[in-house]
């Protein structure tokens, strides 16, 4: 049997935080857990989502499993490799994508950026050339290439950093919030590319988002962590039935109508405006939006509608709620 | 290609993709030149109003001063443009910067020190040369194979020494707040100490400036040895042959601060 | 009126009770002051020697050094960003529009933080002066109360050409080069690594024509003592005369910036 890819075992991590006192001088070090004896493993060729509400402890296991932080127990094995001895060794064989920082030289101009971490990560120059070449025109970046990287959009900027990240062909690719702030079009085209690369080369994929589509389309895992604790881990589907999730159906309709009861697999949860707009919750496993669509234009004309997903936040409270 | 230009390659990239930046700026640039040169001028103005009043000071008249200001204006302005920004790590850290780094095949330290190469200060490097050329042609020196090696000692040990207080002062950062208005008195209260004859210093500053943060050897030292002149009481002139164990100190420093700065900084802060 | 002068004593006291928060700041550039107050004492009394150079005695020189050092954290002759950035952002469109005058609101709020900063800065400084290597301070009362007036306006007036200088903003995108190149001249002609007493001749005229030594050397010398009487009611004048000028060309730039912003928008 291989190793796993990342192995964590009851990781705990907790922060000494200065909280001052109300009404006493000077202030008080109290620790913080962040994380709480997590445990969990990666195998080879997994492609796992790891959410959680924001201040639950995603991006602390992230540090960790990278080697920038510490933990303060339990044992972490990235790629076989200890984060916090090996940390350069491990650099060569993971890519991390930040959604919020760049790991590239904002006043170069892109292509530069990519030379510089070829250089940085001693590829060949053949190698370099080909694997830039192959990632610039897979992500379509081949117009900004000369741009510097602060003129970017941010969707170009994202594409660039996925770019950055995975020059170096890692053998696992962790992506922190890639999509956040993302329009439609430039969140689709990434996850495309990235289950694309997957295949090609079997790379392990680990993702934290807040968006449930990314972890629709990507992963066939779910990790759920709050509070620092692992809430869950298994399938997505697996993870809907347990909490009894539900997307909702929203219409406008052309006129106001009485609130639609009674429609198969969907329940009706409010009306507002009279009764010109009406809110539908259904299981996603029983009908499809389109299916309870037609239902409804049965009963009346609509003009206008949108789909709710539901919340990550509400998903974990669900879960929470359900395993205590 | 040999090895070890390819362990370079990396870094020579960042500095020179740098340069270019900076010079992508013209008019910036040239500010910036400007405004280094000035500090250049005005730190060497100080010591000469005093001399054009006074003419002799601790023993050393004019011509000798040259020498000091320029050995030791020459190593700190060489250190400055490799780790001068070493004190500016808390930007780095709230800027995520410092977290990047981390995510690379190179040591840490070497990025930081590479990631801001600042191309202005080869204004005050080349000020420096200029005031330091003087000394050499007034100084009424006797030149010979061990003036010039102690010469070269004398440089390459001072900025082994500087950038090893610009790395002390760095790690600092990781565990103060306003870290930086701290170490500035003895990163650039060292760069003003080295500038001045030592021997008018009382004690304290004596042992503060010639054994703690050794900027002695960086420029009175190598003087009084050039112009074989008696040293003052703890510091006689045959020391300035011992900067690489003053070198060797500040490292051993500058290297046990650092690793306790990013232990802080991986364990309690993040 | 009664308004009008509250707003501006609130914003003094704003920006008084804002530094006290970042004590432990004042005691890191404290130290600092104090360790290039010793290598400077070292200098400078060594050139004065056991006689009089340029009118300095040990004693006075002494005085000099730490009254000018103990200064520095109220005077601050590098720093104010802030209005730099807030061009660079465009903040600032947002103080042209507010009811008070941007230079009046801004200046009244450092007036309020170097007041502070002469406690934790001012004061100690000139104890460890005393204390390490003796001082001498006048007296009588007269060349403190003046003193305390010379000080006011010599961090006015250092506000004042920051501010102005800050404006530039408006016109060049990084002020970095000219912030540094301002300081270091600015610096050096203030008198602070040397009185200005024991410059040369044409350097001193050089001096005295910018309003640089009416910053930090003219309030060490009235409070030391070293000008009394009709010649020290004379530089404060000469201060007041700075502070207007400064003043005005303030004004001047702030009105053509802020013309500039109209028309381009923004």
């Amino acid at each position: 049997m291989t190793d796993p890819m990342i192995e964590v075992k009851e990781l705990t991590r907790d922060f000494s935080v200065r909280r001052k006192s109300a009404g006493r001088l000077g202030s008080r070090r109290t620790a913080l857990r962040a994380i709480d004896h997590l445990s969990f493993t990666l195998a080879t060729g997994d492609a796992v989502g790891y959410i959680g509400a924001n201040g639950a402890g995603k991006s602390t296991t992230i540090k960790i499993i990278t080697g920038i932080l510490v933990p303060t127990a339990g044992v972490v094995r990235t790629c076989g490799l200890d984060p916090l001895r090996q940390r350069r060794e491990l650099a060569r064989r993971i890519g991390v994508v930040f959604g919020q920082r760049s790991q590239l030289w904002w006043d170069l101009p892109l292509a530069e950026s990519f030379d510089i971490l070829s250089a940085v990560h001693r590829l060949d120059r053949s190698t370099a050339r080909r694997r830039t070449a192959e990632l610039v025109d897979r992500l379509e970046m081949g117009e900004t290439l000369q741009t510097p990287v602060r003129q970017l959009s941010l969707g170009q900027r994202m594409r660039a950093e996925v770019a950055a990240a995975l020059l170096h062909s890692p053998e696992l690719v962790i992506l922190d919030e890639p999509t956040i702030g993302l329009d439609v079009l430039s969140k689709l085209r990434l996850r495309e590319f990235l289950i694309a690369e997957r295949a090609e080369r079997g790379t392990t994929l680990l993702l934290t988002t807040h968006d449930m589509g990314d972890i629709q389309r990507l992963c066939d895992r779910v990790l759920v962590v709050d509070h620092g604790k692992l809430a869950y881990d298994g399938s997505l589907p697996g993870l809907a039935r347990t909490v009894g999730a539900r997307r909702v159906l929203v219409v406008d309709l052309a006129e106001a109508a009485p609130d639609l009861v009674g429609l198969p697999g969907a329940q009706h949860l409010l009306s507002e405006g009279g009764g010109l707009r009406q809110r539908l919750a259904f299981d996603p496993e029983t009908t499809t939006a389109a299916a309870l669509l037609a239902q409804v234009s049965m009963r009346a004309t609509v003009r206008d509608l949108s789909i709710e997903e539901p919340a990550i936040e509400e998903v974990v409270r669900r879960i929470y709620e359900s395993t205590r | 290609m040999s090895r070890t230009r390819r362990r370079f390659d990396p870094y020579l990239a960042v500095i020179s993709s740098r340069i270019r930046a900076q010079r992508s700026y013209p008019v910036s640039f040239r500010l910036d030149m400007l405004g280094a040169l000035a500090v250049g001028v005005t730190e060497f103005a100080e010591v000469w109003v005093i001399f054009a009043k006074v003419g002799v000071l601790g023993g050393l008249n004019f011509h000798a001063i040259l020498l000091v200001f320029g050995l030791s204006n020459l190593a700190f302005s060489s250190a400055d443009m490799v780790a001068g920004h070493l004190d500016r790590i808390p930007e780095y850290i709230r800027q995520g910067t410092l977290d990047v780094f981390y995510l690379r095949p190179q040591s840490v330290l070497a990025q930081l020190m590479t990631s801001d190469f600042e191309l202005r200060r080869v204004a005050r490097i080349a000020f420096s040369g200029v005031i330091l050329s003087f000394g050499f042609a007034l100084g009424g020196i006797h030149w010979n194979v061990r003036v010039v090696a102690l010469v070269v000692l004398t440089y390459a040990c001072g900025v082994a020494i500087f950038a090893g207080i610009f790395v002390c002062a760095g790690s600092l950062q990781f565990f103060l707040i306003n870290g930086a208005e701290l170490t500035n008195s003895f990163t650039y209260g060292g760069s003003y100490a080295a500038s001045q004859p030592a021997s008018l210093f009382p004690n304290p500053l004596k042992l503060f400036f010639g054994y703690l943060a050794p900027v002695v050897f960086t420029g009175y030292l190598p003087t009084l040895a050039i112009l074989r002149l008696p040293g003052p009481a703890g510091l006689p002139s045959w020391l300035a042959w011992c900067s690489p164990l003053a070198a060797a100190w500040v490292w051993i420093l500058a290297s046990g601060l650092w690793r306790l700065g990013i232990r802080h900084y991986q364990g309690g802060g993040g | 009126m009664q308004g009008r002068r509250n707003v501006y004593w609130q914003l003094a006291r704003a920006g008084f009770r804002r530094e006290s928060h970042y004590l432990l700041a004042a005691f890191a550039g404290l130290l600092t002051n104090v360790v290039f107050g010793f290598i400077k004492a070292a200098i400078l009394l060594a050139a004065v020697g056991s006689g009089n150079v340029g009118g300095y005695t040990t004693a006075s020189m002494s005085a000099y050094v730490w009254v000018s050092q103990g200064l520095l954290g109220a005077i601050q002759l590098s720093g104010l960003a802030e209005i730099g950035d807030r061009i660079r952002t465009g903040d600032v469109a947002v103080d042209f529009i507010r009811p008070v005058d941007m230079q009046a609101a801004h200046l009244a709020t450092d007036m309020g933080r170097g007041t502070f900063s002469l406690i934790p800065r001012g004061v100690p400084s000139v104890l460890v002066g005393a204390i390490t290597v003796g001082l001498a301070l006048p007296t009588s009362v007269m060349p403190y109360l003046l003193g305390v007036l010379s000080i006011a306006l010599g961090v006015a007036i250092s506000f004042l050409g920051r501010f102005a200088l800050n404006l530039a903003g408006f016109w060049i995108v990084e002020t970095r080069g000219l912030r540094v190149l301002y300081m270091v001249v600015s610096t050096f002609l203030a008198g602070l690594f040397v009185p200005v007493g024991l410059f040369p001749s044409w350097l001193a005229r050089i001096a005295l024509a910018t309003p640089f030594p009416s910053i930090l050397q003219t309030p060490v010398d009235v409070i030391t003592g070293r000008v009394t009487g009709i010649a020290a009611v004379e530089v404060v004048g000469r201060q007041l005369f700075w502070v207007a000028v400064t003043c005005l060309v303030g004004r001047a730039v702030a009105l053509a910036g802020r013309r500039k912003l109209e028309i381009q928008g923004g």
